[in-house]
């Protein structure tokens, strides 16, 4: 019996976590896993910190993924990246952007903004792939790639075709943007 | 057909399956997806309501006339919505009514974290509590048929990790159903003499379903280890079987009103140890002790916020670890006002006028969060403008900086009532409706304000000013929250003077998509001298670098407001 994957997807309101969550749970629905997939509506997506959970395996139970169980971190913004840290489970593996956004306690001056956050969870031996998943997506085409960009990443980790992957973008995103999102899952996943 | 499922939207399967035509609810988190995702299937009615009490009545009226019908609200919803439900539980139905009452333990997006499950006992009416999304989708078209069968409205009760799931279910076809009316006076009309004969009905029913209970396929028994029994429903099932698998015996209830009392002691029998494991109050708890068995739950699990496995997994002194966290502090990143949120511009006068801001429910809610801070309560919907009224008739000072301010959905929900009262009874304050054509928080729905229906099709409008003034406010004004000079103007001018005023804060939500953005800004670094005078509002777009504002042109839309308080003039337009 396989023990159940654990995918927690982090970011700031409003980042496309949604998208990311429901090609995952697609993805490993056609690979015939049992898939949950559980996310955060309403008042926590005007610009707060979300946390989206993907699980997959013979038969899931619980619909999130709790402290020291997430196989993947996929962040959308390097301190939402440290925010989340403690979900990861020993010898998990972190996917990272590395773009910033102030929160507000930030911008007001209440708090200051940690530096070489990417730096600083590698020295404690994490498993962390970090990169500038803006600038990729920008070179797709749009800033609002930035989420294919890490799901392409992202594939390097899991033994799935790269095929099925663009089948299941496909079915998730308008047409007029499929090109744009296929570059960004290619520049992602090349990068 | 087997899918990955929202929780919500499973429902929406059931309903569409069970050959529900009506559908009438108003948006709240977590409810809201079930009424989006039922008006997508074609032949099928469905509408947003102005408030939950309305849609009830409504859905009500389609079983009466024969038609499956069905209500969605949030726990708190159902507060509006009670009034009906209490005495509906003596009409019983025609066609099968369902309703679903979605509760938020943990408060991802609500005032309180109330536990629903009080509201089926209180009205004597049925609960059924899914798991995940198949059961969702299962319990509620079976809920139709208990609702025929038991002559009853049908409450199902999906909470946050339900509802916003997503888990694999298998569709099926839909079944048509149709009834006729037929007049019962003593069955629909609800006076003294006809409601003391039907209140006998009422617990003679409750006997019945908890008869049913103790058979149905919704409460079901599965046999592990001996050592423990866990007795659990909705998502705490999914944490206890995450953490013990099959190795202790469950009895999963997914019927929790009314409690099945042999099963229970049967259950209790087979197990050295018995514990409930329920999110929120001790509800199936204090049932058991009542029933004389020794019992344990609450002692081991909090009452507050919801469950999740390692929270089983400490109540029950097993072992887990923890992930690495990092020495730094880890800034906060609360929810925040959108960049280019017409509110910010309003927030800001308000600040600045030290005014006392008597708030209600919905995105601006946010003006309470720093830099802004500038609010001094919220409730519940419709109570800001009730507040105020109380508040300035025991203080006429008062009333000189006081305001309520409430959305437009908010106010069409329940502020209207209190407006009537505010010009009935004249109190002297100002109200601000912060009309952005939409009900935002919930994901932009329709209203009675907006002049489009659920679909986007063109509607019925009421007219808010006309509204105002028919109810008795001769002072009604509209202004632009874009324009700082202007709102501010309004606000100081309604403030000072001795009756009551409202304002109508008009400004398209940023994030509509008819709404045209203007070029982002640009902060002119020669210009700026860093006093921080646009870091007032809040923009989250807005930052300072190296002692210089900088405007990050991926948030930005171009509303001007922080242009419109530096006093250097070093915001440009990109484009300009």
């Amino acid at each position: 019996m396989m023990e159940t994957k654990n995918v927690i997807i982090v970011g700031v309101g409003g980042q496309g976590s949604l998208l990311a969550s429901k090609i995952l749970g697609d993805l490993f629905l056609t690979k015939g896993y049992d898939v949950k997939v559980s996310e955060v509506h309403g008042m926590s997506q005007r610009g707060g910190s979300v946390i989206t959970y993907v699980r997959f395996g013979d038969k899931v139970a619980s619909p999130v993924v709790d402290e020291g169980e997430a196989d993947f971190i996929v962040s959308f913004e390097i301190l939402e990246t440290a925010r989340w840290l403690s979900y990861l489970k020993k010898d998990g593996q972190i996917v990272t952007n590395l773009q910033e956004i102030e929160p507000m306690p930030v911008i007001t001056g209440a708090a200051v903004y940690p530096e070489n956050l990417a730096e600083k969870i590698k020295a404690k031996g994490v498993k962390i792939d970090a990169l500038d998943c803006l600038d990729l997506a920008k070179q797709a085409g749009s800033a609002k790639a930035v989420n294919i960009v890490l799901l392409g990443r992202l594939s390097h980790y899991f033994d799935i075709d790269e095929k099925l992957w663009e089948e299941i973008i496909e079915k998730n995103v308008p047409k007029k943007f499929l090109e744009l999102n296929k570059k960004a899952f290619r520049l992602g996943k090349n990068a | 057909m087997r899918e990955l499922m929202l929780g919500n939207k499973a429902v929406a399967r059931g309903l569409y399956e069970a050959g529900v035509e009506f559908v009438s609810s108003y948006p709240g988190t977590p409810s809201t997806e079930i009424t989006e995702e039922f008006v997508k299937f074609d032949d099928v009615y469905a509408e947003w309501a102005p408030n939950e009490k309305v849609a009830m009545e409504s859905a009500f009226g389609a079983s009466l006339a024969g038609r499956r019908s069905f209500c969605a609200q949030k726990h708190v919803g159902l507060n509006v919505a009670a009034d009906p439900l209490y005495t509906m539980s003596y009409t019983g139905v025609n066609a099968g009514m369902v309703i679903v009452v979605a509760d938020d333990a943990g408060m991802h997006s609500s005032q309180n974290e109330q536990d629903s499950r009080r509201h089926a006992i209180a009205a004597k009416v049925p609960m059924l509590e899914p798991a995940d999304s198949a059961e969702a989708l299962e319990f509620t078209k079976l809920a139709y048929e208990i609702s025929e069968k038991f002559d009853t409205p049908v409450l199902v009760k999906m909470c946050t990790r339900v509802a916003h799931s997503q888990s694999i279910v298998e569709t099926g076809e839909r079944k048509e159903f149709k009834k006729d009316y037929e007049k019962n006076i003593g069955k629909y009309v609800m006076m003294p003499g006809n409601a003391k004969k039907r209140h006998p009905i009422v617990e003679e029913r409750t006997r019945k379903l908890a008869e049913y209970a103790e058979t149905s396929p919704l409460n079901r028994e599965e046999t592990g280890g001996t050592w423990l029994g866990i007795i659990t429903a909705s998502t705490s099932y999914q944490y206890v079987k995450e953490v013990f698998g099959d190795s202790v015996s469950v009895l999963k209830l997914g019927m929790t009103n009314p409690l099945p009392e042999n099963l229970i002691k049967n259950f209790a029998k087979k197990v050295e140890r018995l514990v409930v494991v329920e999110e929120l109050d001790p509800v199936i708890e204090e049932a058991v002790r009542a029933m004389g068995i020794k019992v344990e739950g609450r002692n081991l699990l909090p009452g507050i916020d919801e469950f999740s496995q390692n929270k089983i997994r400490a109540a029950f002194g097993k072992n887990f670890g923890v992930g690495e966290s990092l020495e730094d502090a880890i800034p906060p990143r609360p929810p925040v006002m959108c960049a280019g949120c017409p509110h910010r511009g309003l927030f800001y006068t308000l600040k600045k006028l030290n005014c006392t801001v008597l708030g209600d429910i919905g995105c601006y809610t946010l003006g309470a969060v720093p830099p802004l801070a500038a609010m001094d309560m919220t409730l519940c919907m419709g109570a800001s403008i009730g507040a105020l009224h109380g508040f300035t008739k025991v203080n006429n000072e008062a009333a000189k900086n006081t305001v309520a301010v409430i959305g437009d959905s908010t106010f069409v929900h329940s502020g209207m009532t209190g407006l009537a009262n505010v010009a009935y009874n004249q109190s002297k304050g100002t109200i601000i409706i912060l009309d952005n054509s939409i009900t935002g928080m919930t994901g932009h729905q329709q209203n009675p304000a907006t002049g489009k229906n659920i679909k986007g099709e063109p509607a019925g409008r009421i007219d808010l000013e006309a509204l105002c003034r028919a109810m008795g406010i001769n002072r009604v004004r509209v202004a632009d929250p874009y324009n700082l000079k202007e709102i501010e103007a309004a606000v100081k001018e309604e403030l000072s003077i001795d009756e009551a005023s409202v304002i109508i804060s008009r400004r398209p939500c940023a994030l509509l998509k008819e709404v045209k953005h203007k070029a982002p800004l640009k902060v002119d670094a020669d210009k700026c001298i860093g006093c921080k005078s646009c870091m007032k509002i809040g923009c989250p777009a807005i930052s300072m670098k190296d002692k210089k504002a900088v405007v990050d042109a991926n948030q930005c839309v171009g509303c001007g407001v922080c242009a419109g308080l530096c006093p250097k003039n070093a915001f440009g337009s990109v484009e300009g």
